[in-house]
């Protein structure tokens, strides 16, 4: 079939600012997003700059809005758009370095201040920790997280206030607080409740339907919510 | 601009991340080097299991592991290797549940375990539970986990770094490293009291493969530029479940769960070539068991191209639960339920056995005669140290990353206290810079998707599961021609703000000069051992070929070998049937 593709490109070191760009392509309805990226890059514009490695949706490199969902773009099918169309932007929120790729230290940082490992002093036994196949269950959803930050750049709280922590900072600290293992949440709590912390959250839901794992995101912020409103985990 | 660290790294996969820890523990002052941002090196991708013989659901030994990985190398593995490996990775898995990692847990509470190809109970009697797994993203848990535990050390990371060369003193000592920036095109200096490249393999030379985009042999190409040799490059391992058409990986672990491997007739054809563990035997066994299939037209689909992998009959819940992404990638990527259909699969380029050669604690080594290379280490996917002999065993590599990486953080940081910071003078960083400025300034008109597009097709044809003299000499005629054609590449980014053009370019220079290693070994190794299979000389022959081959680059195109013996010990060589 014939799509059009138009691309939202900026190339600081040309560009006063943004413009599209429409190419014209012919594609197999399996074909991913991905592979029209560089379709255009391997064969007509050289200088059409993503980021991408694995082309599976595992390394969480490709995100972008996508007909104006954030979506990664080897993980969306031509045919799951249903039109002929297909308009490619960056993540929203975060500042564009060239075309698709933008400024990810934003993002990393909000990851990095809720101490997104595990936190137990007291000396680990010879073997293993146990920890009950239940216990585990309890935290699975947040352990899929791949830090490709669709979830936060979807996130109107994010876009409007660029200090709030974001919906991908608050799974990754979920993953701890209910870790039976882990005994930070003194520490965390103090990061998530902070001035750009949880409480901004306005359960808007748009991170749950952006993230490419499937992870109940606005369940999981609010399950921390609730941990730091009893503060008994 | 110029960096300073006590150990540098280059990579930031599974093996550099490791490293990156125990020489921080150590006491090092670490820098870490990746031209990815960590958590999306390819380890993330891996997903069936980390192998270790904790015996959690079931007797296990160290001494079989370590029998199964020597035997599944077709007894070219390096039993010393092998000895180190299959005991330390039972400490390794349990530091890494220390760290966090959330495996899968039994009932009692432990780390579980699942049945994977070739790993047996009792020397080869039966498919033992060994490898330890969290769902089936296993590799995606390591990763994440030795990331936060960076983020916990404060390590220093220079992410999007590309790195272009190797800096050696007069006494051979390395001693810094060459980057360049994508963010901003900068080369950047790095010097450092040790180096360890930790940076992955070359899925990449093929057409058809499970690696990312980004596996492409960049430090192993370095090496072999530099006069330095790569060991047993011949070797490359084609998963037998990749997701038909696109290669995507469909793990082992489906079939350690009970998955079976039928032919256009239902048939399940393993129990003929690999009558005691069937469809888990290797993978250069059920590989080639499925190319013979294929060849005799008991292939699948109307083209009879490709096989079925059959979970249908397993509890949809086991599927869910334990299998839950190679369930999603089938539904997304071929519109296939595995609950309900069989999946589509074809061989898919997987891994390479070969590498850096290296001394058991990760030194990198220059001759047949171990003699090392003072200040450089290399661990994971591209060292050979050689534990995976001529054929690695699913599991065995998150493994490697886990055990290797842990010793090459271990001796670079203590090697790194004999060092003196190296006066720089301002041109050594001109080599990156000309490498950078060439490409940028070409005219030449040659296409690098083009060339990329020609060497992986050629090499799926010539140079995989089966290969014999004709197709392997037709093949280092094209590499050489594509050789050089990539010196009249031009692109069209001249721009210096993240230049991924460039970098593709960069990487498929490293393409070019590791397929080249790798047809003139497989060229010059008359016998068939684990995943080289010339059907000219189909038997193994451990009178002239029970050897490691050592690759050295004189000129493009033109190789030299040295042979190393392979280290024996515990287990003579035998035919290997499963
Ligand atoms: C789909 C798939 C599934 C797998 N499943 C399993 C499994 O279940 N069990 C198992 O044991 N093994 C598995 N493997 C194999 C295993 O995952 C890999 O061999 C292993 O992860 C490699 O780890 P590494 O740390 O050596 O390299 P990688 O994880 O590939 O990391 C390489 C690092 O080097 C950096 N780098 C590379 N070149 C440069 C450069 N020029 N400059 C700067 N940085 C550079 C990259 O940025 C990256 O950080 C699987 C492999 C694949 C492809
Ligand atoms: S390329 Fe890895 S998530 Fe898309």
């Amino acid at each position: 079939m014939r799509v059009t593709l138009k691309v939202l490109r900026y190339n600081p070191e040309a560009d006063r600012a943004p413009h599209w760009e429409s190419y014209q392509l012919e594609a197999e309805p399996t074909d991913r997003v991905l592979d029209l990226l560089h379709n255009v890059k391997w064969d007509t514009d050289g200088t059409l700059t993503f980021r991408r490695s694995c082309g599976h949706g595992i390394c969480g490199s490709c995100a972008m809005m996508i007909n104006g969902v954030n979506r990664l773009a080897c993980k969306t099918l031509v045919q799951n758009l249903d039109t002929d169309t297909i308009t490619v932007e960056p993540i929203r929120g975060l500042p564009v370095e060239k075309d698709l790729v933008v400024d990810m230290a934003p993002f990393f940082q909000a990851f990095k201040a809720v101490k997104p490992y595990l936190i137990n002093d007291d000396p680990p036994p010879e073997r293993e920790r146990l920890q009950s196949p239940e216990e585990r269950a309890v935290f699975d959803e947040g352990t899929k997280c791949i830090l490709c930050a669709a979830c936060t750049t979807s996130c109107p709280v994010f876009w409007v206030n660029g200090t709030y922590i974001g919906p991908s900072a608050i799974v990754n600290a979920h993953r701890f607080i209910f870790d039976s293992r882990d005994k930070g949440n003194g520490e965390r709590f103090k990061a998530l409740s902070g001035g750009g912390g949880i409480w901004r959250c306005r359960t808007a839901y748009n991170c749950t339907e952006a993230c490419p794992r499937d992870i109940p995101v606005t369940e999981l912020i609010e399950e921390v919510k609730r941990a730091i409103m009893v503060n008994y985990v | 601009m110029a960096h300073i660290h006590d150990v540098l790294i280059v990579g930031a996969g599974g093996a550099g991340l490791t490293a990156a820890l125990f020489a921080a523990k150590n006491g090092a002052n670490v820098g870490v080097i990746t031209k990815l941002y960590p958590t999306r090196s390819h380890t993330g991708a891996a997903q069936g299991g980390v192998s270790a013989a904790l015996g959690n659901v079931e007797e296990d030994r160290w001494e079989w592991h370590m029998y199964d990985t020597v035997k599944g190398g077709d007894y070219l593995t390096d039993q010393d290797a092998a000895e180190v490996f299959a005991k330390e990775t039972i400490e390794g898995v349990i530091e890494l549940e220390h760290m966090g990692l959330p495996f899968d847990r039994l009932p009692s509470g432990k780390i579980a375990q699942r049945r994977f190809g070739g790993h047996t109970r009792n020397f080869g009697e039966a498919p033992v539970r060994r490898a330890a797994y969290a769902a089936d993203r296993t590799g995606h848990v390591i990763l994440h986990t030795l990331h936060q535990q960076a983020v916990k050390y404060g390590i220093a990371f220079y992410n999007e770094f590309y790195v272009l060369d190797l800096l050696f003193d007069d006494d051979g000592r390395a001693f810094g490293v060459l980057a360049y920036e994508l963010a901003t095109g900068e080369v950047h200096t790095f010097k450092a009291g040790a180096i360890v490249i930790a940076s992955g393999g070359y899925g990449r030379i093929f057409k058809t493969t499970a690696t990312a985009h980004t596996v492409t042999g960049d430090m192993q190409a370095l090496i072999y530029n530099k006069g330095l040799p790569l060991e047993d490059p011949e070797f490359f391992q084609f998963h037998p479940t990749g997701l038909f058409p696109l290669g995507i990986l469909i793990t082992e672990g489906a079939r350690g769960e009970g998955g079976i491997l039928r032919n256009a007739d239902g048939e399940r054809f393993m129990e003929r070539y690999a009558p005691t563990i069937k469809d888990l035997a290797p993978r250069d066994v059920v590989a080639r068991s499925m190319f013979i299939e294929i060849m005799e037209g008991r292939g699948c689909g109307p083209n009879k191209d490709h096989i079925c992998l059959d979970l249908t009959h397993l509890e949809p819940d086991v599927i869910e639960k334990r299998l839950p992404d190679i369930a999603e990638f089938a539904r997304t990527y071929a519109g296939v339920d595995p609950v309900k259909q069989p999946i589509p699969v074809l061989y898919t380029a997987h891994y390479s056995m070969g590498g850096i050669p290296t001394t058991l604690w990760t030194e990198v080594i220059k001759d047949e005669n171990n003699t090392v290379v003072p200040g450089l280490y290399a661990a994971g996917e591209s060292a050979c140290v050689s534990m995976h002999g001529a054929n690695r065993l699913g599991t065995n590599s998150l493994a490697e990353l886990i055990v290797f990486g842990r010793r090459a953080g271990i001796a670079s940081a203590k090697f790194a206290q004999t060092y003196k910071p190296h006066p720089l003078p301002p041109e050594a960083s001109d080599p990156a810079r000309e490498r950078v400025d060439k490409i940028l300034s070409s005219s030449g008109g040659e296409s690098v998707s083009k060339i990329r597009k020609e060497l992986q097709e050629s090499m799926m044809e010539n140079a995989s599961v089966y290969r014999n003299e004709e197709r392997l000499s037709k093949q280092v005629k094209i590499v050489r021609e594509l050789q050089e054609r990539y010196e009249h590449i031009s692109i069209q980014d001249k721009g210096k703000l993240f230049n991924t053009e460039l970098v593709e370019a960069f990487e498929l220079g490293s393409l070019l000069t590791v397929a080249e290693a790798l047809v003139h070994a497989a060229l010059n190794r008359t016998e068939s051992r684990g995943a080289h299979a010339r059907e000219d000389y189909p038997e193994r022959d451990d009178d002239n070929w029970l050897k490691h081959t050592l690759a050295y680059r004189e000129a493009p195109g033109k190789v030299r070998f040295a042979y190393k013996p392979v280290v024996l010990g515990r287990f003579e060589p035998k035919p290997r049937t499963y």
